[in-house]
């Protein structure tokens, strides 16, 4: 696989035939396409509108909270900008982010396939993704909603005033492209690997996209059906909520965070198959404890389904089950905590090479770090009982959900650019982003630790009672508008480098992998000239390899670390 | 892999797959594992049952004898009779007896309009009777109002709310199933080539099994109640 000679040749051979991009150039031809790397860029666009929309109204909630009185919003509108924030980010942007865009993308090339099992499954997950983002976006516009992401009843159901149907229905429609992409990925991992390779010789990035398919599979039914319940009840009085019938609203919050928990690692663990894929290449060595990580995702999918009653510890909640959710999310820390170390473990004795993907996967390292340790403060009943609804939740999940999943998407973007688009980013703005969304999201979240143990309540529009948390709120609000300068910075220079961008090699990185080694430098829209055979174990790299930096040859990659 | 795939038909491989075995085990994974996500679907409103159930037991048994056990006794023999000719449908479909699949899945879809009917007429005569639950529900229910009396009307809501949500569930999964199977039929009756091979049939086997087996559950947990 290694031999340089047999790339050359396979390279000139094939030089003129046209990759999945300049097949067609017609609207018409991507807006029908079945082409999984194709599909995954319609996702790539879209989410990330979505995120500038949920920057946006994260906005409005930041500068809203620099003074203890508020600043302009009403404290309706002030609801309904919290509300827009967590559910675009959440339902439309991080739990889209990485699996369908980088899983999409790149699960048929890293296992040998031609395409996902079911192409037309695939394009109708989009539009119905894009149709529930629809019923979000109309929600948004005529009025929001007031609930909070999480739509508690019996505020839901019975005495909000705003857009709660419309949303639901968003959730709910989202909900099946969820799932439609999981029973994609889950038969194609199933059914169409390459010969020889072996369940343990996928790469994590795999292992990660089959253990979240498992989760969205048994999870995302239950939010999808619980969401509808609220909204016939709130339509059709049929309330299995409602206390008026002698019903339990806390029911909801139970059918609600059994989804919504292992929620969370349906956003982290794609999250950290990128992070395997980037580390094993920028250290030039073997993922350490291959089949530990792998175990661990899958006991991650499992004991998230365990823990959804740590959400609840103040919600009527008996001593018993407090102290059983309790425990199970202690014993979370432990899987969490294999990858860190088998990550770092990795990195020792490696050749590292600090590229901007892998700034990025160390960035991740320490913001999930950060964010899994503050994870045993809200899980510990004792600490929780201080730590809960405030601020200290908040700059913990942001530290995990978008420290972590955000940090890896930009990794990885960064990391299959060149597959993706044919062509090189710039290094050095690529280490300067990240080091201003680095420090940014530092300085957005840590002020948010401090305000929070001190005892700021979340989703509070004023605070005039401790004027003294405005320093914190002002830090936090400054640190925002790094982050936004931050994120302004990758999106310009990707898109110039569309362009301008020096052509990528075929395998820019010298990385291992179907994707690298056996596909042209922009895929074509089969993938591969003929199936691989696969005879090696993942990961086959060495120190003694080449350099992964073809980059550093043109003239934008000034990247060379001396190590 | 060749002579089977001649044994099964000169049914179209699609371009990513290798041979017609992979696309059909590819078929069946994707249908089982769509059908796991339709037991959580169902599970949690089955979940919710039993938690109210096992909450007002003894009202929930009173409640229940307002519902038409003949009904919903007539309407499990359909469904189960709609389960056996689907199986012939798919037997027919493995030794290509097409018109013979045509009339078995021909007999599914009477069986599933006539579950509908039956179940048209037990709605009808409930909200007729004011039992749908909201500001117009009528308490005690006009059908047994002394026995009715001891039951709150707030848990009455509930069992009918529960009763809508599930069967109403269930009702559109057969709405479903009928536009699914007509499709099907309509391919079978013009020989298209996407029903050459017996899989399609067998998927959507698959999926009125399932239909079948919630009204298992949904028949003695609302019309059975012991005591």
């Amino acid at each position: 696989m290694s031999n340089v000679v047999e790339k050359k040749n396979q390279k000139d051979s094939h030089m003129e035939e046209k990759n999945y991009i300049t097949t067609d150039y017609t609207l018409k031809s991507w807006f029908i396409t079945k082409d999984h790397k194709r599909i995954a860029m319609l996702y790539l666009v879209t989410v990330l509108i979505f995120f500038f929309v949920g920057s946006v109204a994260a906005g409005f909630v930041r500068f809203e909270l620099t003074s203890p009185n508020g600043q302009f919003l009403e404290s309706e509108t002030y609801n309904r900008m919290f509300t827009a924030h967590g559910v675009v980010m959440i339902f439309f942007f991080l739990l889209v982010a990485i699996p369908a865009v980088l899983g999409n993308f790149l699960l048929p090339l890293m296992i040998g396939a031609r395409d996902l099992a079911f192409p037309k499954l695939n394009l109708l997950s989009y539009y119905l993704f894009l149709g529930g983002a629809l019923f979000g976006v109309t929600a948004l516009v005529t009025g929001g909603v007031d609930t909070g992401w999480t739509f508690y009843t019996p505020l839901s159901s019975m005495y909000s005033n705003s857009q709660v149907v419309l949303t639901l229905t968003g959730a709910f429609i989202a909900g099946f492209s969820s799932i439609s992409t999981a029973v994609n990925f889950i038969v194609t991992i199933h059914k169409m690997r390459a010969p020889g390779l072996t369940w343990f010789r996928l790469p994590l990035f795999v292992w990660a996209h089959y253990a979240t398919s498992v989760i969205i599979l048994l999870g995302t039914p239950v939010v999808a059906i619980t969401l509808a319940l609220v909204a016939v009840e709130r339509l059709l009085h049929i309330g299995v909520f409602s206390p008026e019938y002698g019903g339990d609203p806390v029911l909801f919050q139970h059918m609600f965070w059994f989804y919504s928990h292992p929620a969370v690692y349906i956003m982290i663990l794609p999250a950290m198959g990128v992070i395997n894929e980037v580390i094993a290449c920028f250290s030039r060595n073997r993922i350490f404890g291959y089949k530990f990580i792998a175990a661990s995702s899958l006991a991650i999918a499992a004991l998230g389904f365990l823990v959804w009653g740590h959400h609840m510890f103040v919600s009527s909640e008996s001593y018993y089950q407090a102290a059983f959710f309790s425990l199970m999310s202690f014993l979370v820390a432990i899987p969490s905590a294999i990858k860190v170390f088998n990550w770092s473990a990795t990195l020792y004795k490696g050749m590292i090479y600090v590229t901007t993907p892998m700034a990025y996967a160390i960035g991740f390292l320490g913001l999930f770090v950060i964010g899994g340790l503050t994870g045993l403060y809200c899980s510990c009943l004792a600490t929780d009982e201080h730590l809960t609804g405030t601020y200290f939740i908040v700059a913990h999940f942001h530290y995990v959900m978008v420290g972590g999943t955000i940090m890896a998407f930009l990794a990885g973007i960064h990391f299959w650019w060149p597959k993706m688009t044919g062509r090189l980013y710039p290094e050095s703005w690529g280490k300067i982003g990240m080091l201003i969304i680095f420090s940014g999201f530092h300085m957005t979240f840590m002020p948010q630790f401090i305000v929070g143990f001190l005892g700021m309540p979340r989703r509070y529009h004023y605070y005039y009672f401790a004027p003294e948390f405005q320093i914190y709120h002002v830090l936090s609000t400054a640190g925002a508008g790094v982050l936004a300068i931050g994120f302004m910075i990758p999106v310009v220079y990707l898109i110039l480098s569309l362009k301008h961008g020096a052509k990528a090699p075929q395998n820019p990185w010298n990385a291992k992998g179907l994707e690298w080694e056996k596909v042209d430098a922009v895929p074509t829209t089969h993938n591969f000239h003929e199936i691989p055979v696969v005879n090696e174990p993942a990961y086959n790299y060495s120190i003694d390899d080449e350099p992964p930096i073809e980059a550093e040859k043109t003239r934008l990659g000034v990247v060379r670390e001396s190590n | 892999m060749a002579h089977d795939a001649a044994h099964l038909g000169k049914q179209q491989v699609y371009e990513q797959f290798e041979n017609i075995d992979q696309q059909n085990e590819s078929y069946l994974v994707g249908m089982w594992s769509f059908l796991v996500t339709e037991v959580m679907f169902f599970g949690v409103l089955l979940f919710s049952y039993v938690l109210y159930r096992w909450q007002y037991q003894d009202y929930f048994y009173t409640i229940h004898k307002l519902l038409d056990v003949n009904m919903g006794a007539v309407n499990t023999v359909i469904l189960l009779s709609s389960s056996y000719s689907m199986v012939l449908a798919v037997h027919f479909a493995q030794i290509k007896k097409r018109s013979a699949q045509l009339s078995a899945l021909l007999f599914t879809i009477g069986c599933a309009f006539g579950f509908l009917i039956i179940k048209y007429f037990e709605y009808s005569h409930k909200i007729h009777a004011g039992l749908v639950p909201g500001p117009k529900f009528v308490w005690p229910a006009v059908d047994n109002p002394e026995l009715m009396a001891n039951v709150p009307a707030s848990v009455a809501q509930m069992f009918f709310s529960l009763y809508f949500a599930m069967t109403g569930l269930h009702g559109i999964h057969v709405i479903v199933g009928i536009l699914i199977l007509g499709t099907l039929s309509f391919l079978v009756w013009r020989k298209s080539s996407l029903v050459e091979d017996y899989m399609i049939t067998e998927m959507i086997g698959l999926y009125w099994h399932f239909v079948d087996l919630v009204w298992i559950f949904l028949f003695p947990l609302f019309y059975l109640m012991p005591r």
